[in-house]
Formats: structure tokens, C-alpha cells, sequence
């Protein structure tokens, strides 16, 4: 299409998208106050041109007893991934939706489905949910696919992959998307798989598979019977470590570790981080104040609560994402207060007149109130 | 019907404060039972509600393509009057009460929804929501009483221009969306003062209602009969459209008339409500001052639930598939604080409510003095008190209210 109006206005065509969009104010004029997106959704949720990008639940199979892989089918809209990507999760808890963050464990697959492997952590409200209760059939929301946890291309010769539980997942994606190549991928692939203990380890028998084909060297480390893993002897499970571009995906304190062991030694590391780190404050950084929103709602916060829960707490209608202060989906304007960061305790002020009419925008998942601000959330 | 503190036996003399604001603990305890309980169950209820209306509209307007034949133009105008009751009552009056927003779904939340009634729905969260729920039935501050045209109180003084006050009523009800919509925009008061002293917001809500009124009419009476046209079913297609919209406009207002006019339903004076209000006071408010329908859960369901007006006034934000099942607990603290609970079945209702209506255009007292055998002197009596000017009226209205007293008295 666009080749041919490059070329000049074709004879006749231009009465195509005109007649359409003449038969579109039609069809809107005719379910007003509705928008035709709203009856489109009776009869088909996952089409092309969606307000908000759906996917219908396929399979839900478990890998151990806490885990489970879901199958989704996304709507026409979804632009597609690269191994080693997240996906921004909406889905409907007990009638409530809670947004939540799970990397992609296939490479793009054939039925254009999407899979997430899911484990339950304890209290972990969605997390449960999607494990144990969640059914084929269900719809879920769903956001493009993001992430920089992706590997280069060309493919590194050498590669080193540390995971740790579900840090697992991402890599999972990565590994399945290399090994179904029709023309095998020439890398030598170390992989340091850690869990609590042999039982709780996804993809364990699928890993082996790949360990025993010859795919990759797959070093299994549980913390039952090895201990604690100590990145300091990491050189001992993988003697070639200067030799190869590591890429790791696990708990926070794992990946700090990590992070200094291969900054001592100068070599360069990837990380993918699930959870962020929270700074405990300390003394008097810990009062909060009253939030006003932009519908006139004034809701008393305290320092410690994220602006996002006392909003959603309150039943004002935020953006929101990952909840962990990664993926800027949460981000709103603060025309006048101030908020804590909760991760580090930096203290972001805005000041009517001196810091720009439009406020600052602040992360709402990650800031508490240091005082009293008012936010201008937006839809 | 009388404000409250001016009845010889007021209904809450025998409360203590203490009484009062334990009521309040009490409905907050059945509140936040509600709460801790809200779910799935929840949520699948209204998303269910959502989509067979949908399905409802869309399949009537199909119908209606064909409302040449006569039973088709039946079965289609049916459809869409009860696709169009309950996108109103149930759907759109309690998402915009933002009885759905716990859910957090952007499609299902008060900020977001409009509905298929000439107002916007952002001019009528402010009247009906803050206005109407704050000020409950005190009369001068909660318009809703009357809509700012009727006498709804025999303390409002008469005067002849009330004896239409029932034709007003009959034809508000029929085409009660615009008057809702002129109501919101607090129109007559509006019209009456100098344009320079009107509300700077004013100008730009009217210019709102017109186009909201616009693309409505657009919808129901040129672009879906246009669609009818090639089926040679236009004038039918409009006809039903037409007929839908006054079904549902009786329809809804009667219903409303039900839940704050009967008799038996308090009204407040302003003077009489403290600045600090408690909780507990507002509560007791609510409970005096509305009125329920008993019926089938179908009933519950056309009239949005509110048929539980009570429930309705106590916790509008709960969602109202739970009215029916609070109802028992509220009922049960209602008498154990001796107070009424005013509920009858909808005929019932809409006639006391309309029996108050034209009792209350006529003088006070009129109409209880008045029987077959003296009703030629009692019209010429009403004749001069219309006609002959204020000294009339007043001495008129004197007798009128010591021969209402005296039949009280050996009634």
C-alpha cells in the first residue's frame, strides 16, 4: 500500500478507505454512547484494533507442584517477541485486576501462542492464582512484549547462563528458541541451574534432555544438598567462565554477587532482576501525608505505602504495571508535594510554577508520600 | 408530608445519641461484610448483566429491521425497552455510583462510563451522586424532592399553579431523560437569573447536554431507522425507538418516584441537620428518609435494585447485586431501633406516590375534607382560592386545615 501512494494518488482508490470511514461514523452513530469496540467485544475479544490487547487462556499444565506453564492465545494485535522477553500481565483475582510481570518461556511459537511458566509464591496473590486456579477459557490482559534480557545476534560463541528458581524462566525461552532452530546454533552453552531442591526445579527433566543431547552442559545446584551457591567458586562448576558472556536471571542477592564477581574480574555480565531491592528507612524519612487526586479524592498515606496501593486502596482508577518500578506504566504526574523513593529513599519535590505546569511524573508503584502531593493520574 | 421535626410524634424521639451512632457501627459491620466478601461471583455478575443487555440491544435492533411486520415490531420494541431499562437501572446508574470500580477495570469504572441517557454522565455524578446522596430528603438542598417543579411538602406554601402539578409529573415521567437533564443542569435556576451572574460552567454543560441530546436522537431516530429503510421499515424503526425511550423513561421514574415519595418516607429541615453531622446521623437519614419495592428478583433487576432504595441509600457504593442480600440484616436493625421500614409492592408504591403528588397540588387539607356529597362546595371553594388572590387563599386555607384537624380528631 504504501509503495503504490508513494507512486501518486492511484485512479479509484482513494473511494476505499473514505466509504469506510463514512460506514465507520455510521456504525458508531448507531450504538452511541458505545464505542464500536465495546460491541465488536460480544463476539470477539481477541481481534485486530483493540482498545487494550486481550488473550484467552489455552492450557494451564503443571510443572511441580507450585508451577504451572500458561498457554495464551493473544489477540491480533500482539507485535511478537524475542526470547528472553517479559510480558505485562492484567489478570482478574477475585474479581479484582492485578497487573503482574512473567517472562515469555518460548521463542515465538508456530500456533502464535504465548507461554508464561508461573510459580506460586507464598502470599503471592496473582502468582497463586494463575497456578492453582486459573482455567482454559479465561481472558487475560496483556501488554506488548518488553525486555532487554535478549541475546545478541550473531549468537556469542561461548555462553555462560546462571539461574536461580524462577529466574529460570526467561532462559527457558532462550534455550527453546535456540534448539528448535532448523539449522543448529554453533554456541557452547553452560548453564548453572540453582533451586532449593530437586523437586521445586522447573524444566529439571526437559533440561536434562538437552544436557544428555548434548545441547548444552547443564550443571544442577540445590541448595539441600550443595548449599548455599558461593559465586566466588563459580570457576570451579565452570572452569572456562573468562571464556564466556554470562547472562543471569535470579534473586537479587544472587545476581549482586554475581555482579561483583564479574566486575572484579573485569568480564561482562547480563541480569535480569524480578524484584527490586527496598531501602528500609530509617527515623523521622518514614512520615507520610495526604495524596489528592485529580477526582478530588484525598486519601491520608503513610511513608511506607506505594501512592499506586493507596490509590487503587481507595478506588481511584491508576495506570499501573509491574509494581515493582521497571516498567513505567505506573508513571503520573505530581503537580505539588513531595514522595520517597521506597527503593533508596531519594525524595522527589515538585513545586507549583517553579518545576514545569505539567508536574513530575512519578513512579506511583515505587513512591510513598513524603508529605502531602497531589497526583494527576490519567487513563 | 411534613419535615420530621415538625410532626406532632416524631418517628426518632425515642433514639438516644448513643442509639444513633451504634446504628452506624452496626451498618458499617454489615458494610464491611460486603467488602471483605466482594469477588468473582461479583464480577461475573455484572459482566454477565453487561453482555446480554448488549446482546438484547443489538439483537431487537436486528429485529427491528424487519418491523414492517407487525409481530417483529412488538418482539423488537419489547427487546430494546428492557434492553434499555436495564442498560439505565441496572448498568449505567450503578457503575456510575462507582459500585463496580473495585474491579479495576478501566471498561467498568465511573471515570469512564457514559450511558444511553440525555445527560452525560459526568453532569449527573455530580447531582445525583454528591448532591442527591449527600443531602438526602432535606428539603431546599436535596433537589430531587420534587426536581425543583413540584410541592412535595405541606410546608411549601400553595399556590393555583400547583393544581397542574400531576399533568407536570405525568409529563416529566414520559419524557423524564431531558428533564433529568435539565434538572442536572439546575436549568430553571439558571434561566432565571441574569445571564452575567450564571455559573461560568454553565454555558459549556449546556453545550454538552445538546450534544449528548444530539448524537442520542441521531442514534435512535435517524440512523437506525435509515438503517431499517432498504427492509421499508423506517417509520416503524422510529416509532419503536420512540416508544422504547417513553417505556423507559415511566418506566425508570417510577421507580424513583418509589424510592423517596410515598408516604411513610421522612423529609428533613435544613435547620434541623447539624453541620457536623455523624456517621451515624447521616445513617439514620438514609434509612428514614427512603422507600423499597418487595417483589421478585426479576423486579430487582429491572429497577437496578433499586427497589432496595434503603440498602441503596445506606451504601451506594456497594455493588447491587448485594441490596437483596443485606436486606434481611438491615431490616432486622430497623426494628430493633423501632423504626419503619417503608416497603410495599410496586403498585402500592407508585400509588401513594402519586396519591401524594396531587394531594399535595391541591391546598392542604382539601383534599381529606372532601366527599362525594360536599364536592361541589369543596370545588367552588378551591375555584375562589385559585382565582380571588391571596386573602382568599389564606382564609380559605385556615378553614380548610381546623376542618382537617377535627376529622383527624374523631377519625
Amino acid at each position: 500500500m504504501a509503495s503504490i501512494s508513494a507512486s501518486g494518488p492511484a485512479r479509484g482508490r482513494p473511494a476505499g478507505p473514505s466509504l469506510r470511514s463514512a460506514l465507520r461514523r455510521v456504525a458508531e452513530a448507531a450504538v452511541t454512547p458505545l464505542e464500536l469496540g465495546d460491541v465488536f467485544d460480544v463476539f470477539h475479544p481477541l481481534r485486530g484494533g483493540r482498545d487494550g490487547l486481550q488473550g484467552r487462556i489455552v492450557s494451564v499444565t503443571a510443572e511441580t507442584a507450585e508451577s504451572a506453564t500458561i498457554l495464551i492465545r493473544p489477540g491480533r494485535d500482539w507485535a511478537g517477541h524475542v526470547p528472553g522477553q517479559y510480558v505485562r500481565i492484567g489478570v482478574d483475582v477475585d474479581g479484582v485486576r492485578l497487573w503482574r510481570t512473567y517472562s515469555l518461556t518460548h521463542g515465538p511459537r508456530r500456533d502464535r501462542n504465548l507461554s508464561i511458566t508461573v510459580k506460586a509464591i507464598p502470599d503471592g496473590v496473582v502468582s497463586n492464582h494463575l497456578v492453582h486456579r486459573a482455567r482454559a477459557g479465561q481472558m487475560v490482559q496483556l501488554e506488548q512484549a518488553e525486555g532487554e534480557f535478549v541475546l545478541p545476534t550473531p549468537i556469542p560463541r561461548k555462553l555462560l547462563l546462571v539461574t536461580a528458581g524462577s529466574g529460570i524462566t526467561p532462559v527457558i525461552g532462550m534455550l527453546r528458541n535456540l534448539f528448535s532452530r532448523r539449522v543448529p546454533v554453533d554456541t557452547d552453552i553452560a548453564l548453572v541451574h540453582v533451586n532449593q531442591n530437586e523437586s521445586s526445579a522447573m524444566f529439571r527433566d526437559e533440561l536434562r534432555a538437552h544436557g544428555t543431547a548434548g545441547h548444552l552442559r547443564l550443571v544442577e545446584r540445590y541448595d539441600d544438598r550443595h548449599g548455599i551457591l558461593d559465586v566466588d567458586h563459580l570457576d570451579e562448576l565452570v572452569p572456562d567462565l573468562r571464556e564466556r558472556l554470562t547472562y543471569a536471571c535470579g534473586p537479587a542477592g544472587l545476581l549482586d554477587a554475581l555482579e561483583k564477581h564479574h566486575a572484579d574480574r573485569g568480564l561482562s555480565l547480563t541480569t535480569e532482576r524480578f524484584r527490586p531491592t527496598l531501602a528500609t528507612l530509617a527515623g523521622d524519612g518514614q512520615s507520610g501525608g495526604t495524596v489528592t487526586f485529580a477526582d478530588g479524592r484525598e486519601v491520608d498515606a503513610d511513608g511506607a505505602t506505594p501512592i499506586l496501593d493507596v490509590a487503587e486502596g481507595a478506588g481511584v482508577l491508576m495506570p499501573s504495571g509491574c509494581r515493582m518500578g521497571i516498567c513505567m506504566g505506573c508513571v503520573v504526574p505530581m503537580t505539588s508535594g513531595a514522595v520517597r523513593d521506597l527503593r533508596n529513599g531519594a525524595i522527589t519535590t515538585a513545586v507549583p510554577g517553579e518545576t514545569g505546569p505539567d508536574g513530575i511524573p512519578i513512579q506511583t508503584c515505587i513512591s510513598a508520600a513524603a508529605g502531602a502531593c497531589e497526583i494527576r493520574e490519567t487513563r | 408530608m411534613t419535615t420530621i421535626t415538625k410532626k406532632p410524634d416524631n418517628p426518632i424521639a425515642h433514639l438516644t445519641p448513643e442509639d444513633i451512632e451504634q446504628i452506624g457501627y452496626e451498618l458499617d459491620a454489615i458494610r464491611q461484610d460486603v467488602l471483605d466478601d466482594r469477588g468473582d461471583r461479583d464480577a461475573a455478575y455484572i459482566r454477565r448483566v453487561i453482555t446480554v443487555q448488549r446482546r438484547l440491544e443489538l439483537g431487537s435492533r436486528a429485529v427491528l429491521l424487519g418491523s414492517a411486520l407487525p409481530p417483529l415490531w412488538v418482539l423488537g420494541t419489547l427487546g430494546l425497552s428492557v434492553s434499555k431499562i436495564l442498560e439505565n437501572m441496572e448498568i449505567g446508574h450503578n457503575v456510575l455510583h462507582g459500585q463496580w470500580d473495585w474491579m479495576r477495570d478501566p471498561k467498568i469504572h465511573s471515570t469512564t462510563w457514559e450511558w444511553d441517557m440525555a445527560t452525560p454522565a459526568e453532569q449527573w455524578k455530580h447531582s445525583h451522586n454528591q448532591v442527591h446522596h449527600t443531602y438526602t430528603n432535606i428539603v431546599g438542598q436535596d433537589n430531587d424532592l420534587g426536581y425543583g417543579i413540584m410541592r412535595v411538602d405541606e410546608d411549601q406554601r400553595w399556590v393555583p399553579a400547583y393544581l397542574l402539578q400531576p399533568l407536570w409529573n405525568f409529563i416529566n415521567a414520559c419524557f423524564f431523560e431531558y428533564g433529568i437533564a435539565a434538572y442536572d443542569l439546575e436549568l430553571g435556576r439558571n434561566l432565571r437569573i441574569p445571564k452575567e451572574k450564571r455559573p461560568p460552567e454553565f454555558r459549556d454543560n449546556v453545550r454538552k447536554v445538546l450534544g449528548k441530546i444530539r448524537r442520542q436522537a441521531t442514534k435512535d431516530y435517524v440512523v437506525n431507522p435509515a438503517l431499517a429503510l432498504p427492509f421499508g421499515a423506517f417509520v416503524p424503526t422510529l416509532a419503536a425507538n420512540f416508544v422504547a425511550n417513553v417505556v423507559r423513561n415511566v418506566w425508570s421514574h417510577s421507580v424513583i418516584m418509589c424510592g423517596h415519595f410515598p408516604e411513610g418516607v421522612e423529609t428533613f429541615e435544613r435547620a434541623s441537620i447539624a453541620d457536623d453531622e455523624s456517621r451515624g446521623e447521616w445513617y439514620l437519614r438514609q434509612m428514614l428518609g427512603s422507600a423499597n419495592i418487595s417483589g421478585s428478583p426479576l423486579l430487582h433487576l429491572m429497577s437496578g435494585n433499586l427497589s432496595h432504595q434503603i440498602e441503596h441509600h445506606l451504601f451506594p457504593d456497594l455493588p447491587s447485586n448485594r441490596y437483596a442480600e443485606i436486606a434481611p440484616k438491615v431490616r432486622a436493625l430497623f426494628e430493633k431501633y423501632d423504626l419503619s421500614y417503608c416497603t410495599r409492592p410496586m403498585p402500592q408504591q407508585v400509588y401513594s406516590a402519586w396519591h401524594k403528588v396531587v394531594r399535595l397540588s391541591l391546598p392542604n387539607g382539601w383534599l381529606a375534607t372532601t366527599t362525594t356529597r360536599n364536592l361541589p362546595s369543596q370545588l367552588k371553594l378551591l375555584w375562589a382560592m385559585s382565582t380571588k388572590g391571596p386573602k382568599v387563599r389564606r382564609a380559605a386555607q385556615a378553614r380548610l386545615t381546623q376542618q382537617a384537624r377535627k376529622l383527624a380528631a374523631t377519625a
